[in-house]
């Protein structure tokens, strides 16, 4: 009964999400042409292309601002929640993230409302009489965008695992003589790596990936590695190189969690720096 | 042939490549108390929980009346377990709990609460049937577990470290109700424990394992008086283990001593090792024809002093109710009785 | 210091729900324009519920993310029953292999499922994108959240339970389904919740995985967001807010109730 459940599993698991990432690498190391498929490496050749290597860097930079603006957010929100006679924490996480069980394309659409050319904050600046200016298609808005879509997926690991922390390690801090600031910078901070690592992968793959937020607050005007990506596969139809963009995707979330799993391991020893 | 109640025939388990159950050899028989006694990772759990039908040998043979059960299923055993940290079924409140198994059989309705009510009463928890079992005391749970296993009558309960969570004062309570529990119910016991004084003062044998093997099985007089080994010396009650060499029979010397003494049947000249328990050995002022040592330390222990005296390179352990002050030299006086000869292990 | 504590929190707050505030204030407006207040009117929300295209959206939306976590929860919380008590090597690599849907973006689980339709197509000569690839799809990505939520529910169990009730004489199945699902449960709904929230939250697997015609509310929304925006989209987001909050706000509740009962002083670690 139990084997019967177990192989059943395994053979979902390999028909769902093994072969079709097999099926991803085959197409990334092919090409058709004149309906024969052929090995080759130029899917990934032509990833280095200067034009990609732009989408690629503009992609990363993104995210990586995203991901910082985010972090430096979240950590006083976190840290502020986690506080022991903090009484309304989990109120207050609740309230953080429903916004978050909200069709994230709704959540974005909602931007328009706010920064369009009619929109909310240039009614406002006319009534003032000032100047309208142009919120929507920027990189900024992109950012913005990114960030109102992933924080709370920074909150709560974070959260987590400040919550975690035994009060009792912070009071022997202290009574071994250590002021709030060594005690936040030698101990809290420390123990709260862990959060704070998933919270920097929860945020940067979407963010890297994401084609939504470009798509509507960027007026398709910014390639991120997501347009690319979706653009090779649905409207140019070429998926050797599409996969083989994935592909690299793929490697890089598999070396990002790599890294990260290590730095966790050596967490556990208590030895941080 | 007299069958045995429960017999286990040349049993040995392996786990990843290691044996941790070798040549266990055991019988118990109807109403007996018996304990399998050892440090953490000896084998004795595994061996309870072959009994209970938990794990399976990897050979060897497990007899109940005389007849095979390895075959028969946890639930088809008549044997009930009191696990270490309780089991109780934490979704159901305590007349559940204790009716789980009477439910299970398909007892009338009536039958069921009049024994419940009966089993609870037993161990001092009348009353308690609508409770949630999550907020019991520790020593509330594990009277919970003792009643959801014994009212279904089994031939045989085991019980697996079953007051290892309770506090010093609720242990020793606990050993005494459990003991008038045994005798009053007649059913035979089969209990682990680390606890060498709970063993001692609970059984009716004893079988102290150590590495997967049965060091020595019998009665608590046995085993505390004649251990076999040094294992089982050193961990049945405290005692002082020297290397010794067997002069010829009655004569070993150790210490840098000849003693007399009742053992025999070594070779000539045999390496042994020599088993003298503290409270065997009786200190008197500095004699030159005994072992003479510097007392070092003395320590009260309620009824006794224990003294730890320096002799050479070895430091005895004595136990008396007279005290020797400190710094003073002593000699060691032992009976030639109470010396313990054993064969050195390889 | 603790009033800077509170601004800071109230201007996240801000941050977060001013969106929604807008969006929603903005659904009870007269005319289409957005930014400009010309009286209160539910004109919009008639607009939607006479709209099929987007009732028909809403009804995909929802039934397939029922549909889809309920089967994610039987199939997640057996396999986690299963995979707990394999060799630890063996169940280190199924769950490293659970996890890759869980690690990769959205958009590469998307296409490769969407590869792996049209592999089977192709191969056996049969099939369509449609309903049922969506729904498979949503089921795919909603299996490892099942699996996860249920795994620390038995790592926190009492390993003696299920023996101690074969040892009264249950037999197997029965412990299982009186013992241990009972326990599992709050890990099981959990997963069904997070399930059916991702389900309805999901895009970009949508995206790939649907077939023309075959719209939920988020394909449907994309695609109008990028022709010009109707109001009529700010009524039906007002509406899945409000039914959102209230659907959390009963979960919620609920989860309050079992925290309790798991952090009770008595329980047996």
């Amino acid at each position: 009964m139990k084997k019967f459940f177990l192989s059943s599993y395994i053979l979902w698991m390999i028909i769902f999400t093994v072969i079709p990432i097999i099926l991803v690498g085959y197409y990334a190391f092919t090409q058709t042409e004149n309906g024969i498929i052929f090995f080759t490496l130029n899917n990934f050749e032509r990833v280095f292309k200067m034009v990609y290597i732009k989408v690629f860097i503009r992609s990363l930079n993104l995210a990586l601002i995203c991901t910082a603006i985010c972090f430096f957010i979240s950590y006083p929100v976190a840290y502020i929640m986690a506080d022991k006679s903090f009484h309304f924490s989990s109120t207050l996480l609740f309230l953080f993230l429903v916004p978050m069980w909200m069709n994230m394309l709704l959540r974005t659409y909602a931007w328009l409302t706010i920064l369009e050319n009619n929109g909310l904050i240039n009614s406002l600046l006319k009534i003032l009489g000032l100047q309208k200016i142009n919120l929507l298609y920027r990189k900024e808005t992109i950012i913005l965008g990114a960030v109102y879509n992933f924080l709370p997926f920074m909150i709560l690991p974070i959260y987590n695992s400040l919550e975690k922390i035994n009060h009792n390690t912070i009071e022997a801090a202290q009574d071994l003589g250590a002021n709030t600031f060594t005690i936040f910078v030698k101990i809290i901070f420390p123990l709260s790596l862990p959060g704070v690592f998933s919270g920097v992968t929860m945020v940067f793959i979407p963010a890297v990936t994401t084609f939504i937020v470009p798509n509507l607050l960027g007026g398709g005007k910014f390639m991120l590695v997501g347009n690319l990506i979706e653009q090779q596969f649905l409207r140019l139809a070429d998926w050797h190189f599409g996969s083989a963009i994935s592909l690299i995707l793929i490697g890089v979330v598999f070396l990002v969690g790599i890294i990260f799993s290590s730095i966790d391991i050596n967490n556990e020893g208590g030895n941080l720096f | 042939m007299k069958n045995h109640l429960i017999e286990l025939v040349d049993i040995y388990k392996k786990f990843d490549d290691d044996f941790i159950l070798r040549n266990i050899n055991l019988y118990i028989e109807k109403n007996e108390f018996l304990t399998l006694l050892g440090p953490s990772g000896c084998g004795k759990t595994t061996t309870l929980r072959i009994i209970g039908g938990f794990e399976n040998p990897t050979s060897g043979d497990l007899l109940f009346c005389g007849k095979s059960i390895l075959n028969l299923p946890p639930y088809k055993r008549q044997v009930n377990t009191v696990f270490q940290k309780y089991a109780l079924f934490p979704n159901m409140n305590v007349f559940d709990n204790v009716a789980f198994g009477l439910k299970i059989k398909k007892v009338s309705k009536a039958v069921i609460s009049q024994k419940v009510k009966a089993m609870l009463k037993l161990v001092n928890l009348s009353g308690f049937e609508k409770r949630n079992v999550n907020f019991l005391s520790g020593g509330q749970q594990q009277r919970i577990a003792i009643a959801r296993a014994l009212v279904n009558e089994p031939e045989v309960l085991l019980l697996d470290e079953p007051l290892g969570a309770l506090d010093l004062k609720l242990r020793k309570e606990m050993q005494i109700e459990l003991k008038n529990m045994q005798q009053k119910l007649g059913i035979t016991f089969v209990y682990v424990t680390h606890d060498q004084e709970e063993a001692l003062s609970m059984s009716d044998t004893i079988a102290v394992m150590h590495n997967g093997v049965i060091q020595q099985i019998g009665s608590p007089q046995d085993i505390y008086n004649e251990p076999k080994n040094s294992f089982v010396a050193d961990f049945i009650g405290e005692s002082n283990i020297i290397d010794g060499v067997m002069l010829k029979d009655f004569e070993v010397e150790f210490a840098g001593k000849k003693f007399e003494c009742v053992d025999k049947g070594f070779e000539l000249n045999e390496k042994v090792d020599v088993v003298i328990r503290p409270e065997d050995i009786e200190l008197l002022p500095e004699n030159i024809n005994e072992i003479n040592g510097e007392v070092e330390n003395v320590t009260f222990k309620g009824v006794h002093y224990e003294m730890l005296v320096r002799q050479n390179n070895y430091l005895w352990k004595v136990h008396s109710t007279v005290m020797s002050e400190v710094g003073s030299i002593v000699s060691l006086k032992i009976l030639p009785d109470l010396i313990h000869i054993m064969k050195k292990e390889k | 210091m603790k009033l800077l504590k509170k601004i800071y929190l109230a201007t996240i707050f801000l941050f977060l729900y001013a969106p929604i505030i807008v969006l929603i204030f903005f659904s009870f407006n007269r005319s289409r324009t957005r930014g400009h207040w010309d009286g209160f009117s539910l004109h919009w929300y008639r607009e939607l519920f006479a709209d099929p295209k987007i009732l028909n959206a809403l009804y995909n939306t929802l039934s397939v993310a029922f549909i889809s976590s309920v089967v994610a929860v039987f199939i997640g919380t057996a396999a986690a029953i299963c995979i707990f008590n394999l060799r630890s090597f063996i169940r280190n690599i199924i769950l490293h292999v659970t996890r890759i849907p869980l690690a990769n973006p959205d958009i590469v689980t998307g296409l490769s499922l969407m590869i792996l339709f049209v592999f089977v197509f192709r191969f056996f000569h049969f099939g369509t994108f449609g309903y049922w690839t969506l729904l498979l799809s949503h089921i795919v990505f909603n299996v490892p959240y099942v699996i996860f939520s249920v795994l620390p529910r038995i790592k926190y169990l009492n390993n003696n339970i299920f023996e101690a009730a074969l040892d009264l004489g249950a037999t197997p199945f029965f412990a299982l389904r009186k013992i241990i699902l009972p326990e599992l449960m709050p890990g099981v709904i959990t997963g069904f919740m997070l399930a059916f929230t991702l389900s309805i939250d999901d895009f970009v697997v949508s995206f790939f995985t649907t077939g023309s015609g075959v719209n939920n509310l988020s394909v449907l929304i994309y695609s109008m967001a990028r022709r010009g925006i109707n109001p009529k989209i700010n009524a039906l987001s007002s509406l899945m807010f409000i039914a959102v909050l209230i659907l959390l706000y009963v979960v919620n509740k609920r989860d309050v109730v079992l925290s309790k009962f798991e952090n009770n002083p008595g329980d047996v670690q």
